[in-house]
């Protein structure tokens, strides 16, 4: 077995009586692109909302190489190299491309750092570089707010390279996208994941089969089954409760 | 500290803490169920004890004969002018300002100032205050205490606030209209999609808001005497009562008068009154600085 | 290019000569044609009476800049500045005063009949030493470092308490609201050693340099305008750096801030402090001109009225909190010559009307006469 980077162990978390997600054990191995499924309330986004420090868990650890997460302040978490991204597009709609993936330079995060900031050549160098990746090399200065909803969860994507995480938490990358723009995600994604490990939630199954090296598959906030999709498929359990996919 | 004196003492409390309900019950509709910050708040309460004035001239020009009455009168003409004026007030500014609290703040600021400048034109600058009617003078003296004196006039006003309290508990939780109050607020969307009319509910829940303010300031008028600054004096006691009590709680809201209340009058007791007031207002500043919430904070799903 | 004519990219990046108008112009250049109206036209045109009185209108431009800087940019709306132009503005009286007791011969002649050598309202307060918290300001080399770092300090650790512990905005406004208000009442009740409601007043020399000569209150007004040009530039530096960037993304999305890696708190507490040393500026200076401190610029109602200038220019304009400050305060000059009774009618209207028709303010109503040429945003 190959490295773990993310070891999840008899995670808890409850909202007034009810289990979000219920003594979960959750796996991630180094450079693994692991899709999350599920149906809705499954547990899916709390999970990840506790992995990056959104929602605290009731019970249980979530380890990130050495690092403790369980109780760490999201943005310790966010500078130990985990880098999320929300099922509604989280952009700085006030500010351009540019300045979004400016922000997102992963030094300089102190106050004097930020004050005295210089945008160099390097920085420029590597932020073109990303909006490239991203497909908006040519809308740098537009205002984030004025792109359309796919452009957006690009964005949002570029912002998460340019942090340069080791663990990448993406959270429906491709909702609400047209079928071309999931092409150019499930690139994006499979371009993105060299080098780096990646959990991704999504709905679209024939996304996940493209993109995923493991599945796990969540029911009422528990572990129903996990492996491969064929594997996974073809559990009957797994049939049975998305009534046939 | 003989046991009259703690009983009197504990009696101002209360009698202050009626105010402040009052008051802080109007806000606490106003900002805890719509997230309205009223800055004027305390203006509408003036305007309150304005009108209860006002009455008692009327009723010594016109009707001196009928003189006990003038008070019960003015209380409901105080919640009527007061009722009227933020209906007017919800459906002329308020619900332009919505979504932008801070600008709303800002926006009725504004009003209060110019509606303090208005009590100056109308009223005059000087304070003003109502003859206690002859049935509320003197006081009552319990026959264990024989030596305790309590006011009849702040007994009285104890009593129409608890009334009021009830009052306000039975419109929320029993009646249709509060059922389309707390819908409203909760889910504006579903209650438009359920049929209910939800501008003039909101108009209805501010104006209500308002007028248990010019209530209050009706009851105020039996405690001292009323000037064109009185509202200001009191709206930011009544802003820290209603967030230390946890916004969205009504019954936190109760609470926190009766807390804050009976501390105020047992720091005027040991101290000045405005080191008093400042003790108050930090004590509660720190207290909420634990609990941001307020005391009654209402578990959300984070 | 000169004569309203640019060059700008398309969206095929070839290059187009647009126009630029009149406005935008002027917005460019807003920095420099603000520093020589108030350096040249100013004192020029105006008489030495008009012109100390715009050289007070300038003091509260100070909190104003610092308010487009929290409110604008940062989203924090405080409503308790008038603390810290307290703050300064007592620090600075505080020393005024100590140097008058000591120099002055009427106050020697006052200490040796009542046997001490304190200010006078302590004297009459029947206070019988100074308090420990008055020896420093003895000395200028505390009272002008102590004018700038205390109210940063404070404000800092006020508001990084605060927005660690994620109090939402209108808590922290209302917590602004009552320490503005404790603040006053502490200083009007505290009357042997603040002066009580009537403040600190009675000091006649700053540094040996008599303050009422017109020679004096020439070269005060250039202070004033060197200060605030220089916080200006001070807070543009701020805005336009990567800080002023992550505050917009503070103030419209503050979680998402955090998931980028940076602590919000850090950066509100910082701004919430800049703006805390320039009213403090903004208050010693205001001492120095009118002779007194009091406690009625400390509390709500000036404090409020310190958020009106910056909306009136315009919340994120640094430039426009500058004409805010100095046309509400000619208003209430002209109002309190004329119609006194008139004044709260105007400046409450005022409020309505800004928020509800002009929340960008002046430099908002001036965004509307830009043409297509023009760049977006205010300075």
């Amino acid at each position: 077995m190959n490295e773990l980077i993310l070891s999840v162990e008899d995670l808890t978390v409850s909202f007034d009586g009810f289990r979000a997600v219920d003594e979960l054990n959750f796996y991630v191995e180094k450079d693994e692109l692991h899709c999350v499924i599920g149906p809705n309330g499954a547990g899916k986004t709390t999970l990840l909302d506790m992995i990056c420090g959104k929602t605290k868990p009731t019970k249980g650890k979530i380890r990130f190489k050495n690092y403790d997460l369980t109780h760490m302040l999201e943005y310790n978490i966010t500078r130990a190299g985990v880098g999320r991204k929300f099922q509604n597009p989280s952009v700085y709609e006030d500010l351009t491309v540019l300045e979004n993936l400016e922000i997102s330079y992963p030094r300089k995060r102190g106050v004097l750092g930020a004050l005295f900031f210089k945008h160099g050549t390097d920085i420029h160098k590597e932020i073109e570089g990303i909006a490239g990746q991203v497909y908006l090399a040519d809308h740098l200065k537009t205002k984030a707010g004025q792109l359309s909803h796919g452009q957006k969860q690009w964005l949002e994507i570029g912002m998460l390279l340019m942090q340069d995480p080791e663990l990448l938490l993406l959270d429906e990358p491709v909702a609400g996208m047209s079928s071309r723009e999931r092409e150019q995600t499930a690139e994006l994604l499979k371009r993105v994941a060299k080098g780096r490990s990646m959990v991704v939630i999504e709905h679209d199954m024939g996304f996940v089969r493209e993109i995923a090296h493991k599945v796990t598959v969540l029911h009422q906030g528990k572990l129903l089954a996990e492996g491969s999709m064929e594997k996974v498929q073809s559990d009957p359990r797994v049939v049975e409760v998305y009534l046939g996919d | 500290m003989t046991p009259e004196i703690l009983a009197m003492q504990a009696f101002n409390g209360l009698s202050l803490f009626t105010i402040l309900v009052l008051m802080a019950l109007g806000l606490a509709i106003v900002f805890g169920l719509m997230g309205v910050i009223n800055m004027a708040h305390g203006e509408l309460m003036a305007m309150g004890a304005y009108t209860t004035y006002a009455t008692s001239l009327l009723f010594e020009k016109l009707m001196p004969g009928l003189m006990p009455v003038y008070f019960l009168v003015g209380i409901l003409l105080a919640f009527a002018v007061t009722f009227a004026f933020g209906f007017a007030l919800e459906r002329g500014l308020i619900r332009f300002l919505y979504h932008r609290p801070l600008d709303t703040m800002l926006a009725t600021w504004g009003l209060s100032l110019i509606l303090q400048q208005a009590f100056r034109h109308i009223f005059g600058p000087k304070e003003v205050g109502v003859p206690t009617v002859s049935w509320l003078q003197g006081a009552w003296s319990p026959a264990f205490l024989p030596d305790a004196q309590f006011p009849l006039s702040r007994i009285f006003i104890v009593m129409l606030a608890l009334l009021v309290s009830f009052g306000v508990y039975m419109l929320l939780f029993r009646t249709r209209w509060g059922l389309k109050i707390r819908a409203v607020t909760q889910n504006r969307a579903m209650s438009g999609a359920a049929g209910i009319n939800t501008e003039r509910v909101d108009a209805f829940t501010f104006a209500l808001g308002c007028g248990l303010a010019g209530i209050a300031g009706s009851s105020f008028t039996m405690l001292a005497s009323t000037g064109p600054v009185t509202g200001q004096q009191y709206v930011v006691d009544t802003f820290i009562v209603v967030v230390f009590g946890g916004v969205e709680s009504l019954l936190g809201t109760i609470l926190s008068a009766a807390i804050i209340g009976q501390l105020q009058s047992t720091f005027e007791y040991l101290m000045t009154g405005s080191m008093a007031k400042a003790s108050i207002l930090l004590l509660v500043i720190v207290a909420l600085y634990f609990r941001p919430n307020g005391l009654f904070a209402s578990k959300v799903r984070r | 290019m000169g004569n309203g004519v640019t060059a700008i990219k398309d969206e095929s990046g070839r290059a187009k000569v647009v126009h630029v108008s009149l406005v935008e112009r002027l917005n460019r250049h807003a920095f420099v044609i603000l520093a020589v109206l108030l350096l040249l036209v100013v004192p020029l045109a105006l008489s030495d009476f008009r012109l100390s009185l715009m050289a007070k209108y300038l003091c509260f431009a100070f909190p104003a800049a610092g308010i487009v800087l929290t409110w604008g940019y940062g989203g924090i709306l405080s409503l308790g500045q008038g603390m810290f132009f307290g703050l300064g503005s007592y620090m600075m009286a505080m020393f005024l005063k100590l140097e008058a007791t000591q120099a002055d011969s009427s106050a020697q002649a006052l200490a040796q009949f009542f046997g001490s050598n304190l200010p006078d309202f302590m004297v009459w307060n029947s206070v019988e030493e100074l308090p420990w918290w008055w020896e420093p300001f003895h000395h200028f080399w505390f009272t002008l470092p102590a004018i700038i770092l205390l109210p940063a300090l404070v404000a800092f650790v006020l508001a990084y308490a605060n927005f660690r512990k994620r109090v939402g905005g209108v808590y922290f406004t209302i917590v602004t609201l009552a320490l503005a208000s404790i603040m006053a009442i502490v200083i009007v009740g505290q009357q042997g050693v603040t002066g009580g409601i009537n403040g600190i007043t009675n000091f006649k020399t700053f540094l040996g340099m008599d303050l009422f000569d017109d020679g004096m209150r020439t070269k005060l007004y250039v202070v004033t305008v060197l200060l605030l040009l220089a916080a200006i530039l001070f807070g543009r530096f701020i805005v336009s750096s990567r800080l002023g960037k992550l505050l917009v993304a503070i103030r419209d999305r503050e979680d998402r801030v955090r998931f980028s890696g940076y602590d919000p708190a850090l950066f509100k507490a910082f701004i919430f402090a800049v703006a805390a040393v320039f009213a403090s500026i903004g208050g010693a200076l205001f001492t120095l001109q009118i002779g007194l401190a009091s406690p009625s610029l400390v509390g709500i109602v000036p404090s409020i009225e310190m958020v009106i200038l910056a909306a009136v220019g315009g919340r994120l304009s640094l430039i426009g909190a500058v004409y805010g400050a100095v046309l509400v305060g000619a208003a209430k000059t002209l109002f309190s010559e004329n119609f006194v009774e008139y004044w709260l009618y105007f400046v409450g209207g005022l409020f309505m009307v800004v928020v509800i028709f002009l929340p960008q303010g002046l430099a908002g109503l001036l965004d509307r006469f830009r043409t297509p040429g023009d760049k977006g945003g205010q300075q």
